[in-house]
């Protein structure tokens, strides 16, 4: 292996001869977007002392014990493992795709400001795989004020208890401390023992919104249920994707929907183009920020699912997606026709991991299932339930 | 057993990866070589060990038999959704506080005396870490407040206790975590462990597992069941089986075909010990006979 440019000849250079393409493959994989900690290199470093090495299984069975890569990954790391020691030729790793996508996605975020100055003329923006528009929200077409859904949607989202504890008239544990300093002052009675409890808090929730063509004519009732949303919950995170990923909750927080809803139409600019869905999700859990918004949340994903050609990514993205989730619901305007059945091959994929896939064809049926995110999944995961809904009305 | 004693076990224990797998297989339990190296780094670079893996590949019975081998008590924290301090570390012992305080009059009295300390999982071990190997089972079921309580805990063995200050161990506890992976652990976490993913076995050494455990099942039977099993995880279920049902589906079919049925319709009957879901059920039922037909064969 070639040293790199970076690489300083100082920290190889008072190494052992024997550790330094240890060192460097750490370093590669750095470079592939695996997260290696110095400590971790320096573990990995010992255990192959440890293990002799006695052959290159022992080293490689190092690297997988010390550096950790996750099961989804492993295919890539053991590529890299046979091309850093074996010398085999490199195969194009998609990673630096994803990387390219993070940071065309970084740099919009970056450049947001100027780029609403110039959008009035996108089409010079526009490259061949995307196709940029502007929306314009009729304000005449029927709104539903969706009152009923934002008073009752902050009692009926799932809670967790909060780590942190506060203090109760009844049930709960009794608070020593203050529970002490009252037998200070009260000379050594306590009259009532007072309580702590952790308090129950709301969970986050985290739309993402399809805006591609296919959902051309959901999309705005999306963006109204988001908009509600917003405002009825403390910690909601709203993102639209179609060939980008737009962060648009913030121009939801402004309380007058219609203007909102403008400004969002603003914000997003690949309104009714193409379908990149695998790779924008990956581009948002790249981003250790957005990431961490999917950290046990209620996550519902809002599109047909439709993934032109090769929906590997896609199928990665959800598996990561409903690792980090409390619960990752897909709700799709397709499952509103009866003969609808997940028979395509990306849902069939992502089916086993999802906790839900609902109708999201109407805003009552999906403003309904939003309410319903208290109650516990079905029991059999990725079970649709659509046989239910059609049931009852 | 003196603590040179202690000592020398682990050292006979862990002198080679190879050691250790044939010391596990002792202990009825059938390790791969990368998991004995797992085991092996662990021990000796004083680390925790992070056992990943689908259900029911083995992980906890994996911590049983790496503490039986030790000869240590097994300490087992179970995790779950609201897991604290007071159940995985420590608890005062407030009502005997109170009292103390009441009987003690003018006397002064230290209420955060050892008497009043209330051990848990994590505490236990770090007081006696040569006798105890600890295993927190389940990780992935406790929230992510509780996995940076444990950060401290892992990297230097040791808990804060603002009342008391640091308790330190005084030897290297062995440590072994288990996540099923239904959500990602934190990086600080992973990064802290040496770390193995434990996959469904080859055929051959589930056979071999599936021979050791079950009651007294034929070799043959052991097989079937094994390549069948492989085959059935191939596909799409909600709930593949693990091994523990592999080995409770030769057990019962085993004890049908004593019964007087035969062979494939033995193994037919008794799929409700190994696939425990209506709808895996009924995906794959009408294809069990052939399945299982050609793994007789």
């Amino acid at each position: 292996m070639n040293p790199s440019a970076t690489d300083p000849d100082t920290v190889t250079a008072t190494m052992p001869q024997a550790a330094v393409p240890l060192f460097r493959f750490a370093r590669l994989l750095r470079h592939q977007a695996f997260p290696i900690a110095p400590e971790q290199v320096t573990t990995f470093i010992k255990s192959v002392g440890l293990l002799g090495p006695r052959s290159m299984e022992d080293i490689r069975e190092a690297a997988l014990a010390t550096l950790a890569p996750t099961p989804d990954r492993r295919e890539a790391f053991d590529r890299l493992f046979r091309l850093h020691f074996f010398g085999e030729t490199p195969i194009v790793e998609e990673v630096e795709d994803d990387e390219g996508a993070l940071a065309r996605d970084q740099g919009e975020e970056r450049n947001r400001h100027t780029r609403t100055l110039r959008q009035e003329e996108g089409g010079s923006l526009s490259s061949a795989a995307e196709q940029l528009a502007m929306r314009r929200f009729d304000e005449a077409s029927p709104s539903g004020d969706l009152l009923q859904f934002r008073r009752a949607l902050p009692s009926s989202l799932p809670i967790r208890r909060s780590f942190r504890t506060v203090g109760t008239p009844s049930h709960g544990q009794v608070d020593l401390r203050r529970a002490l300093r009252m037998i200070v002052r009260a000379d050594g009675d306590v009259p009532q023992l007072p309580l702590r409890w952790r308090q129950p808090v709301m969970r986050k929730v985290l739309i993402l919104i399809d805006v591609s063509g296919s959902m051309k004519l959901y999309t705005t009732d999306y963006l109204r249920i988001a908009h509600a949303v917003v405002q009825s919950v403390p910690r909601a995170e709203i993102f639209t994707f179609g060939t980008r990923l737009t962060r648009i909750t913030r121009v939801l927080r402004i309380r007058d929907r219609e203007r909102a809803l403008a400004r969002a139409a603003e914000k997003v600019v690949d309104w009714d183009g193409g379908t990149r869905i695998g790779p924008t999700l990956l581009a948002f859990l790249r981003v250790p920020r957005f990431a961490a918004f999917a950290r046990g949340a209620v996550t519902i994903i809002l599109s047909d699912a439709l993934e032109r050609g090769d929906y590997t990514e896609m199928e990665a993205a959800v598996r990561r997606l409903s690792a980090k989730s409390f619960r990752l619901s897909l709700c799709t305007p397709l499952a509103g026709d009866p003969r609808f059945q997940p028979k395509t091959a990306a849902l069939c994929a992502i089916r086993p991991v999802l906790d839900d896939l609902v109708d999201g064809s109407s805003v009552k049926r999906l403003t309904d299932f939003v309410l319903s995110l208290g109650r516990p999944p079905p029991a059999s995961t990725g079970a649709i339930r659509r046989q239910t809904h059609s049931g009852k009305r | 057993m003196t603590a040179e004693a202690r000592q020398e076990a682990v050292d006979r224990f862990g002198a080679s990866p190879e050691a250790i797998a044939s010391r596990l297989a002792e202990v009825r339990y059938m390790a791969d070589d990368s998991l004995a190296t797992a085991v092996f780094l662990a021990l000796r670079l004083g680390k925790p060990l992070l056992l990943e893996g689908a259900p029911g590949v083995g992980k906890t019975e994996a911590a049983k038999a790496v503490s039986d081998v030790l000869g240590r008590a097994l300490v087992r924290l179970q995790c779950y959704e609201g897991i604290d301090t007071a159940h995985a570390l420590y608890e005062w012992n407030y009502q005997r506080q109170l009292l103390a305080i009441r009987q003690a009059g003018e006397r002064e009295v230290d209420i955060y005396d050892d008497r009043f300390l209330i051990d848990r999982p994590l505490l236990q071990v770090l007081k006696a870490p040569d006798e105890k190997v600890l295993l927190v089972d389940e990780i992935d079921r406790s929230d992510y407040e509780f996995e940076a309580l444990l950060l401290e805990f892992l990297s230097d063995f040791q808990v804060s206790i603002p009342e008391r200050g640091t308790i330190r161990a005084c030897a290297q506890p062995v440590v072994i975590l288990t996540s099923n992976r239904t959500r990602d652990l934190a990086e600080a976490l992973r990064r802290r462990c040496v770390y193995h993913w434990i996959a469904y076995p080859e055929p051959e050494r589930e056979a071999a597992i599936i021979m050791l455990r079950a009651g007294d099942v034929a070799r043959a039977t052991a097989r079937a069941v094994a390549s069948a099993v492989r085959v059935i995880r191939a596909r799409p279920l909600a709930k593949p089986p693990g091994i523990a049902e592999a080995v409770e589906w030769a057990n019962a079919a085993t004890i049908l075909e004593k019964s007087g049925s035969p062979w494939p319709e033995a193994f037919r009957r008794s799929i409700g010990v190994l696939i425990k879901d209506d709808e895996d059920l009924s995906y794959i039922s009408p294809e069990i006979v052939d399945i299982v037909g050609e793994a007789l064969d």
